[in-house]
């Protein structure tokens, strides 16, 4: 076989590569700086920290038939209302805690990490704190004692990783923060904690 | 020169001698993959186990973590192997590639013995630096990043001036671009934000631009090198399909990245573009069967390394089974969104990162075993019928295929009673956790386990035996 038609050839084959990956990236690239402004802290789509400052809902939104955060009254954590950078602090110690004790080799958050404990995603929002009033101390008593605390039939238990108060506490602020984010409605069909109006 | 069917590396060049290096760090990793995996599976059934001690997020951070690097281990060593013959060349900096081999295995045994020990710091930026950074699949801490940077600077200034002071084929071109592309990603992969939308947007960049897309263009250049090894095909059609291989796995996987921009916070028209792109990451996959087969049908099956070759026909088909339909049944958003951190993706995982990576590197630890002996036989009629390499062959693909399908089941019940029926809530997530199918799944995920650590066992076995006083030299192949 001399002759190679010029659909088989290498040449031609090369120079497809060349510009498919090519303005695929550039497509990349300029989706990426669209994304990046979309989801800074502050955007719609990612609140801003001081949201710690606020209540946090999870409602239908009936236009795009899924679950999207609503926030609402003043509701500070801990009693105390944060000014913006206080409450980028406290995310930010929440959010190096949770890189610190490597929670997410065993939970996800927005779904991804491990599948040994339930997702985080919307941790704030579960049902199982009980009442809104008492989620904040549940938390942190949770975190600060997760072993005996455990709550299923599995046998499956957190352990201890020696989070101080304030750690726990910064956690609980980013875990509140997180649950505020809109995921286009995951965790699917999430049924929130009921909170009084 | 050493008799043949005897070990020595006198009878490998430079870089092979060094590639070997990196083999054997990437057999020490994958004995220790298999061996955290075995134990974190059995916390699923037994939560006691080691509770307190080796709890499952470090098992399980061990068990991704050697993954991740013994398959780079295995791929940094395949370079080096065909680096001299495909370039006609010695090595360019060998020595600085040796020197750089011994500080990256100081680095991994420092960062394995800190996550066994130490395990967890204090929530600050010391235990990033220090520690860990807890971000699944990257989890090294700051200082090893720097380390590896510097690293695969030197590998990459090997392989980009080998080949530029030699022969300059298509495989290299490739290859030289890729690592490029490769290395430069894992940067994105290097920084803190308080905001984990941003964090999870960046973190994708590097784990999803790696494994489906410069991982899968990585190993095509150096499965199209073993192909013109084993079965003799020539480099034109062999580099024709590589450039094919090169358009469809860019053109699909880079803006496929969006299927995993479906739920982290980031804009809705992602559902559309990584529901459409992601859809079609198959098609390269079929084209790499379609080529082996191709190949194979050409060369009417005569190959010179039955046993390398085995692996490379199962690298086709795995890669097309694992990531291509494994990943296909869960990647457009309508099904995703019951199925997306639920065991349906441990079961793609385990498939995908065997099928498309593990086996091109156990077929180039034959091609390994093959020349250090001498370039003895290793085609039809090996001693004993070559029933260690059939068997380990068989056990660790059925073991695979066999903890794929546990999982799967287990990831159904989990979308099905979870999200589907149970709300998503926690309580949702342990009913299912609890069902009896998802105990079931996680029992045979174990069972299936131990047979893949058999194999594992007799895989090893065979290639330290494999061609011992082989008397026979190298069967000559007939061109196509």
């Amino acid at each position: 076989m001399d002759q190679t038609a010029w659909w088989a050839s290498g040449s031609f084959w090369r120079k497809t590569a060349i510009w498919v990956t090519g303005a695929s990236l550039v497509a990349l690239i300029f989706l990426s700086i669209d994304s990046l402004v979309k989801i800074s802290a502050g955007s719609q789509r990612v609140p801003a920290y001081t949201v710690v400052n606020q209540r946090v809902d999870y409602v239908l939104n009936e236009e795009r038939h899924v679950q999207q955060p609503k926030i609402g009254a003043e509701q500070p954590l801990f009693g105390r209302k944060l000014d913006a950078e206080q409450a980028e602090a406290l995310v930010r110690h929440g959010k190096l805690t949770v890189q610190a004790k490597n929670c997410m080799d065993c939970h996800t958050l927005l779904g991804n990490g491990a599948y040994y404990a339930p997702d985080l995603t919307k941790a704030w929002l579960d049902p199982a704190w009980g009442s809104a009033a008492e989620r904040e101390k549940a938390m942190v008593e949770f975190l600060l004692d997760p072993t005996d605390n455990a709550r299923n039939t599995l046998g499956r238990r957190m352990p201890n990783l020696h989070l101080t108060e304030d750690e726990a506490k910064s956690v609980t602020g980013f875990l509140k923060w997180m649950a505020a984010i809109d995921t286009n409605g995951f965790p699917y069909n999430f049924t929130p904690m009921k909170q009084e109006n | 020169m050493a008799a043949l069917g005897e070990i020595s590396l006198s009878n490998l060049n430079g870089g092979q001698k060094l590639a070997v290096k990196y083999y054997a760090m990437a057999g020490v990793l994958f004995a220790a993959q298999i061996l955290f995996g075995l134990l974190a599976g059995l916390q699923y059934l037994m939560p006691d186990f080691l509770f307190g001690q080796l709890d499952f997020s470090i098992n399980r951070m061990v068990h991704i973590n050697a993954l991740v690097v013994w398959l780079l281990c295995g791929f940094i060593g395949s370079v080096y192997w065909m680096l001299e013959e495909e370039a006609q060349r010695p090595v360019v900096g060998l020595k600085l590639g040796n020197l750089v081999f011994w500080a990256f295995a100081a680095a991994v045994t420092i960062v394995v013995i800190v996550y066994l020990l130490v395990q967890t710091g204090r929530g600050e930026v010391a235990t990033i630096w220090l520690i860990t950074e807890g971000r699944e699949y990257i989890e090294a801490p700051r200082w090893a990043d720097i380390a590896i940077v510097a690293s695969v600077l030197v590998f990459f200034y090997n392989v980009a001036g080998t080949f530029a002071k030699g022969r300059y084929t298509g495989i290299a071109g490739v290859l030289v671009l890729d690592l490029i592309a490769l290395f430069g990603l894992y940067l994105a992969g290097m920084f803190f934000t308080p905001n984990v939308s941003i964090d999870q947007f960046w973190w994708w960049w590097v784990i999803h631009l790696w494994v489906e897309a410069t991982w899968e263009v990585l190993v095509g250049c150096i499965l199209a090198y073993a192909l013109i090894k084993t079965l003799g095909a020539r480099r034109e059609i062999v580099e024709t399909w590589l450039y094919v291989e090169v358009a469809l796995m860019f053109g699909s996987g880079i803006l496929g990245l969006g299927h995993h921009y479906f739920w982290i916070g980031t804009p809705d028209y992602w559902l559309s573009i990584g529901g459409f792109f992601s859809a079609l990451e198959p098609i390269p996959l079929v084209a790499m069967v379609v080529h082996a087969v191709y190949d194979s049908g050409t060369h009417k099956m005569q190959n010179n390394n039955h046993p390398a070759f085995a692996w490379i026909i199962a690298a086709a088909f795995g890669n097309f089974l694992g990531a291509g339909v494994w990943g296909f049944m869960h990647t457009l958003p309508q099904i995703n969104l019951f199925t997306h951190g639920t065991q349906w993706t441990a079961s793609h995982g385990h498939l995908a990162f065997f099928g498309a990576f593990a086996t091109v590197n156990i077929a180039f630890f034959y091609l390994a075993m093959q020349k250090l002996r001498g370039e003895v036989w290793m085609g039809a009629g090996l001693p004993d019928r070559g029933w260690k390499w059939k068997w380990s062959f068989a056990l660790l693909n059925i073991g695979m295929l066999g903890m794929t399908v546990a999982l799967l089941v287990a990831g159904y019940v989990q979308s099905q009673i979870e999200r589907a029926i149970g709300g998503s809530s926690w309580s949702a997530y342990f009913d299912a956790q609890a069902h009896p199918w998802f105990q079931q799944g996680m029992w045979w995920r174990e069972v299936f386990g131990v047979v893949i650590l058999i194999g594992v066992v007799l895989l090893a076995w065979d290639l330290l035996t494999v061609g011992r006083r082989e008397t026979r030299v190298i069967q000559t192949l007939e061109p196509a």
